[in-house]
């Protein structure tokens, strides 16, 4: 699968012969379950379990399977095979979800082993992306490239997913069980609403060791992770997140579902009493055989070794030029484009929320491009981002304009990331088995008001998520502005909060009133934005400080004024 | 129901003697582990082999005091989908030195008869009618583990390895 | 069949090697179509149901099987909630996918 020469590609974690073996008898494995499933030899009940822990839901329409993207870094080549799949099996299109995966929507139980051995050739499963275990590790999309990075976050998620592969104590937990890890000054990864959020850091020797935050989520009751413990160091991480699991897998509770995240048991334990059940098993485990040992992870980080940068000069002529003579241009490098630590490249960020759209869908022929886009402008490697867009990490600034006026001719060119019309939206009623009400058709009003790029700037940084239940699989709970749909008597309504803040300084938005239905919402958005413009102090003030600032009262009144 | 030991079906030299009824003094004998707290001093002096039953909710503190009076415990699954008895078994071996059989009663499937294994269980009370052949190739279907268990002191090397002989 | 207050309903399942929607139609027979789907009273419905049920998970036919409410609009009978609509017909976002695409 190297298409790309070894020394000239990005880093990608690549299997050697024995995690090969291991996906191929893993996929064998589930051919043999399938096989016993249509014989009968597993109930329905038993089933489940076994097919979630192969990413394959039933949703409204048929089944959904959900590919891995470790941590949301995959190369061209992964990408390539995923559109492949997905002209095969399935109906020409994927949705990349807010853990940094695929989904495919239209699968057949019967086609899955295949597809699996499919995936299996360019490195690529779909273990633990649902059941109750630990799910696929995310980070921040701007990994090994962000200018603020302390602590590579992909070294250390890597040593999780396998460490969490199929995990002999830990597949049965009393719910699923998320982990995010960030290495970077800003936090891109929401690592204080999982169920374990680490921060990576540095001591003042310059080693590398983490903060833990526990007992994050959303969901119906949403919690802001506390935290457990400031410094655990690199050799004892594992054995820390060992002893947090084995605490959760025996005092989770499993009476009810809705009680059973750890967040619950955290907050029914007191922080107190769960830090030192913690403490007291990681003090027995803390031995040699559970020691993260320097060269191991030396040995994961050589995946990760930096690409073939060239020296650049800090400044691109050629970038400047081409946003002098093209405002689109120029918009869209102020919007989506963030600053590499290597001078003379840039991280360009691909929108998958054009205006009208489905936020998060690629059709097979954008995957393609992206795909080879990313093989001509960033070592052959791509990420996911949780907020549903796509990532080009290392591209030339002076190759910026070329990339983008081909993303722009493939529809793929939209300037909005951060903005208002970057909404992220779960499935919703439209496909998901758990909806109460739809999502995508509320976003693609939103963004479809707000598809004005100037105006979008005007307005500035302001996150909008939709969920389409409680389970907030659209992280609703931490935007700026939130939405939730709700179904009133077979009627679909939305209720809006408003503060939520997916950073460092995590919050969860308030309700503002009364739920109210599609066509108000999209009204009631853009209410609350008017009354943001004519509040803030200026354009350096973020709605989310107007509105501490102000309060609730003159959004509540300019919405519900009319009732 | 079949008694499983290293993927094939075995004679079971146990009884489970339900609560209130005697418990015969010749033959190994597994009580429940609430008969054994009301009634603990009746059993000293046994010379038969004593086993113990734990319910799906009791974890392996309850019974560490007292392990060394045990021959085996079995841990009970009330759902397949209840995994508390992992960490129960693993806490027995690696927490409390247990080195008696400890057996997985309750629901279970051969799905996980690899995990039972290497969290430290060493028999298994499978389901009436269960295909026992499914048994057999649960332990050979994976050859690969990554994570260290429970006979393997090696520290977490690279991670992955081999599992068994290989 | 129908009852006169209206209260009708129909069984959904989805078929287990495919996972495509269906319904239960004439004489036990699972279809594709809504507009094939039997619909029941109110009073008939929980033994249809059952019996349905029983019959597709013991055959392996089909999963999460439910019976749900219909009404009629102009004399056409259309499931009552949101979910069953768009399991009838597709996506709303994607009007070409679905069972609306085949139509």
């Amino acid at each position: 699968m190297n298409h790309i020469a070894p020394g000239a590609r990005a880093g990608i974690y690549h299997y050697d012969e024995i995690d090969r073996r291991f996906v191929g008898e893993r996929v064998e494995q589930f051919r043999k379950q399938v096989e016993r499933r249509l014989a009968g030899e597993l109930t329905e009940e038993e089933f489940k379990p076994i097919r979630l822990m192969n990413g394959l839901y039933l949703q409204l329409h048929a089944y959904m399977l959900r590919i891995a993207v470790p941590y949301g870094v995959m190369s061209a080549v992964q990408l390539r095979k995923l559109s492949e799949i997905g002209r095969k099996y399935d109906r020409g299109y994927g949705h990349f979800t807010t853990r940094q995966n695929l989904q495919y929507n239209w699968i057949k139980l019967e086609d899955t082993p295949a597809i699996l051995n499919e995936l299996a050739d360019v490195d690529m499963h779909a273990l633990q992306t649902s059941g109750n275990c630990v799910r696929n590790v995310t980070t921040d999309q701007f990994v090994g490239a962000a200018a603020d990075e302390v602590v590579d976050g992909r070294v250390y998620a890597e040593i999780l997913r396998q460490w969490t592969t199929l995990h002999p104590e830990f597949t049965y937990l009393p719910r699923k069980f998320k982990i995010a890890i960030s290495g970077a000054s800003s936090d891109r990864a929401a690592v204080r609403v999982h169920d374990v959020g680490l921060l990576a850091r540095r001591n003042e020797a310059g080693e590398a060791g983490f903060t833990f935050y526990v007992g994050g989520g959303l969901g119906r009751s949403p919690f802001i992770g506390k935290l457990v413990r400031e410094w655990v160091a690199e050799e004892d991480f594992v054995a820390y997140l060992e002893a947090i699991l084995r605490v959760y897998n025996q005092y989770g509770r499993r009476d009810n579902i809705y009680k059973a995240r750890i967040k619950i048991l955290v907050h029914e334990l007191g922080l107190d009493t769960f830090r030192q059940e913690v403490e007291e098993e990681f003090e027995r485990l803390r031995g040699p055989k559970y020691r993260m040992a320097p060269e191991i992870v030396a040995e994961i980080r050589k995946h990760f070794a930096p690409p073939p940068f060239e020296e650049l000069a800090e400044r691109s002529d050629i970038l400047e030029r081409a946003k002098a003579t093209d405002p689109a241009f120029a918009n869209w490098v102020a919007v989506n484009v963030a600053e590499h630590r290597a001078p003379g490249y840039a991280i360009a960020t691909i929108s998958l929320k054009p205006p009208g759209g489905i936020p998060g869908d690629a059709t097979c022929d954008q995957m393609d491009l992206i795909a080879d886009l990313a093989e001509r402008h960033s070592f052959g490697e791509l990420r996911v981002s949780h907020v549903q867009n796509i990532v080009l990490a290392h591209v030339k600034q002076d190759e910026l304009y070329d990339l983008w006026q081909q993303l722009d001719a493939a529809g793929l060119g939209t300037a909005n990331a951060g903005l208002i019309g970057d909404i992220i939206a779960c499935p919703g009623l439209d496909y998901c088995a758990l909806a109460n009400a739809r999502s995508i058709p509320l976003a693609q009003a939103i963004s479809a008001r707000f598809a004005d790029p100037i105006r979008q700037r005007t307005i500035g940084e302001l996150g909008i998520k939709i969920s389409g239940c409680i389970n907030a699989c659209g992280h609703h709970h931490i935007a700026a502005i939130g939405i939730l749909g709700v179904d009133k008597k077979g009627t679909e309504f939305y209720q809006i909060t408003v503060g939520g803040d997916p950073t460092l300084t995590t919050a969860i938005g308030d309700i503002l009133g009364p739920a109210v239905t599609e066509t108000e919402a999209v009204d009631a958005i853009e209410a609350i934005v008017e009354v943001y413009l004519a509040n803030r102090t200026g354009e350096d003030e973020r709605f989310v400080d107007t509105l501490k600032r102000v309060g609730h009262a003159p959004f509540k009144e300019r919405i519900y004024a009319a009732d | 129901m079949p008694l499983i030991e290293q993927g094939r079906v075995a004679e079971d030299s146990w009884s489970l003697i339900p609560d209130g009824e005697p418990v015969p003094n010749d033959r190994p004998a597994i009580i429940s582990f609430e008969r054994w707290q009301a009634e603990r001093a009746s059993f000293d002096g046994r010379n038969a082999k004593l086993g113990v039953r734990l319910k799906g909710g009791t974890l392996a503190g309850a019974v560490a005091a007292d392990l060394d009076r045990f021959a085996l415990v079995a841990v009970e699954f009330p759902k397949f989908r209840d995994g508390r008895g992992f960490s129960t078994a693993r806490e027995l071996r690696e927490r409390y030195g247990y080195t008696g059989e400890i057996r997985a009663v309750g629901h279970v499937i051969p799905d996980q008869y690899q995990f039972l294994m290497r969290t430290g269980f060493t028999s298994v009370e499978a389901p009436e009618g269960t295909n026992v052949e499914s048994w057999a190739d649960a332990l050979t279907e994976i050859t690969v583990a990554f994570q260290p268990s429970l006979d393997d002191t090696q520290p977490l090397s690279l991670l992955r390895r081999r599992l068994g002989a290989g | 069949m129908p009852s006169q207050d209206g209260s009708l309903k129909a069984i959904t399942a989805n078929r287990l090697r495919d996972g495509v929607v269906v319904f239960l139609g004439a004489d036990a027979a699972w279809v594709e179509a809504f507009a094939d789907a039997a619909l029941f009273a109110a009073a008939d419905a929980d033994a249809a149901l059952a019996a349905a049920k029983a019959q597709a998970e013991g055959e392996q036919f089909g999963v999460d099987v439910y019976a749900f409410d219909v009404e009629t609009e102009n004399g056409v009978p259309v499931p009552v909630k949101m979910r069953e609509r768009i399991r009838a017909l597709g996506p709303s976002v994607r009007l070409d996918l679905g069972k609306q695409a085949a139509a």
